[in-house]
């Protein structure tokens, strides 16, 4: 039950894109299209279910305070939790080609259409911050798990919307100045109060 | 300064900004706004790892290998932000604690690794310490205009000074909510954008 609270909430009422603005650089400039906004969903979404249970164990048994003490008893006092950030990053970046040569590999029909936007997944800020959340927020493997798959999808929704909007758009006659990518952020901001709703809902 | 040299330092201001034009570093700049003081610390912490990352990349351009560059790239700068971080929760720990992940998230700020890519790789040492000043400049401007807007407006006060005197406290400003929250944050940028581009129509985007 805790876990499908926690489920809604990154889905929802902790929207990635809508109420922490990560991930907003491909969120504005990938969003012109429904059909590439659903492949960078997808992959957003898949990288995110895994790298965040794996930054979990990382964080967990190699670099929390005291974390190494399973190898032996006299590492318990180190605290490499500095090292968080490189190691996270290392590892996204090393999930994302893993995963780029395993779709290539075994299902390259879904490569055709995820291919493209693997690369820019590594340096999408949903996906960092996604491992930074956890560890801020002390989540256990099963919580990170729920959290990665939460978050991802939260963002995929975000994104598909405000393409689906951004392709009506240009039937409308928009002030020349705000064209393009004024008018996105307005959008992105009316979206975002939509999401506001959702506040304060737990099951 | 030639003509040449302080056009790199100076259109990241406006006409070449990277976050309204460039579509660069935009998570940051609506998330740590709500406060100037916010604002102002993580201004001084992207000018700080920008102006080192495209120092030091351009310095390494000729020996980095094409096909990992993307690594070498991250790992400078991941370093360069663990040093920024740990110095920001040494000296200003609640400001840090404010910002959250988002001093972390410096390192995926694409002003960062656009940059990097984009300029240091192919320019030389001193000029690519200077077009990171220049846009780390143009960021911290935009972040400053935004940080300011939303907590005069948002909750009357400026760097926890009270200017307004809010209608809760007994005085007369009814502050403005809105702006506080994360709608608030788009909206304002949104106009940004509109008066940029109405100042100057060369940056209107053709359909």
């Amino acid at each position: 039950m805790e876990l499908l609270n926690l489920f809604v909430k990154s889905v929802f009422v902790e929207n990635m894109a809508l109420a922490f603005f990560l991930g907003m650089c491909s969120f504005l400039a990938v969003s012109k299209k429904v059909e590439t906004a659903m492949g960078l969903g997808m992959a957003v979404t898949f990288v995110q279910t895994v790298t965040v249970p794996l930054n979990n164990l990382i964080y967990t048994w190699l670099l929390k305070e005291g974390a190494l003490s399973w190898i032996s008893p006299s590492l318990a006092g180190v605290d490499l939790s500095f090292l968080s950030f490189i190691a996270f990053i290392a590892t996204i970046a090393a999930m994302v080609q893993i995963v780029e040569m395993t779709i290539d590999r075994f299902a390259p029909k879904l490569y055709t259409t995820l291919g493209v936007f693997l690369p820019l997944i590594a340096v999408n800020c949903a996906i960092l911050g996604g491992s930074l959340f956890m560890v801020q927020r002390e989540y256990d493997f099963a919580q990170s798990v729920v959290f990665g798959l939460g978050s991802g999808l939260g963002w995929w929704l975000a994104i598909l919307a405000l393409a689906a909007v951004r392709e009506k758009m240009k039937y409308s006659n928009v002030p020349h100045g705000l064209r393009g990518l004024g008018i996105t952020f307005l959008t992105a901001g009316l979206m975002a109060m939509g999401f506001m709703l959702f506040g304060g809902i737990k099951l | 300064m030639d003509k040449k040299t302080r056009k790199v330092l100076v259109d990241p201001l406006h006409i070449n900004n990277p976050v309204t034009l460039q579509v660069l570093g935009i998570c940051s700049a609506l998330a740590v706004t709500t406060k100037l003081e916010t604002a102002v610390v993580m201004s001084a912490a992207l000018t700080f790892v920008l102006v080192g990352s495209n120092t030091v990349i351009s310095a390494l351009r000729n020996l980095i290998p094409g096909s990992v560059r993307i690594i070498v790239q991250l790992a400078v700068i991941a370093s360069l932000v663990i040093v920024a971080d740990q110095v920001l929760k040494a000296f200003v720990y609640d400001v840090s604690k404010q910002l959250s992940v988002f001093v972390g998230l410096i390192i995926t700020n694409c002003i960062v690794m656009g940059r990097a890519e984009a300029f240091a790789m192919a320019n030389p040492v001193g000029k690519s310490a200077l077009d990171g000043l220049g846009n780390a400049l143009g960021y911290s401007l935009l972040l400053l205009v935004v940080g300011f807007c939303r907590e005069l407006f948002g909750s009357g006060k400026i760097l926890g000074h009270t200017v307004f005197e809010t209608v809760n406290n007994g005085g007369w400003y009814q502050p403005n909510g809105l702006l506080v929250l994360s709608p608030g944050a788009f909206f304002l940028i949104g106009l940004i954008i509109w008066i940029q581009r109405t100042i100057s129509p060369s940056m209107q985007e053709k359909e």
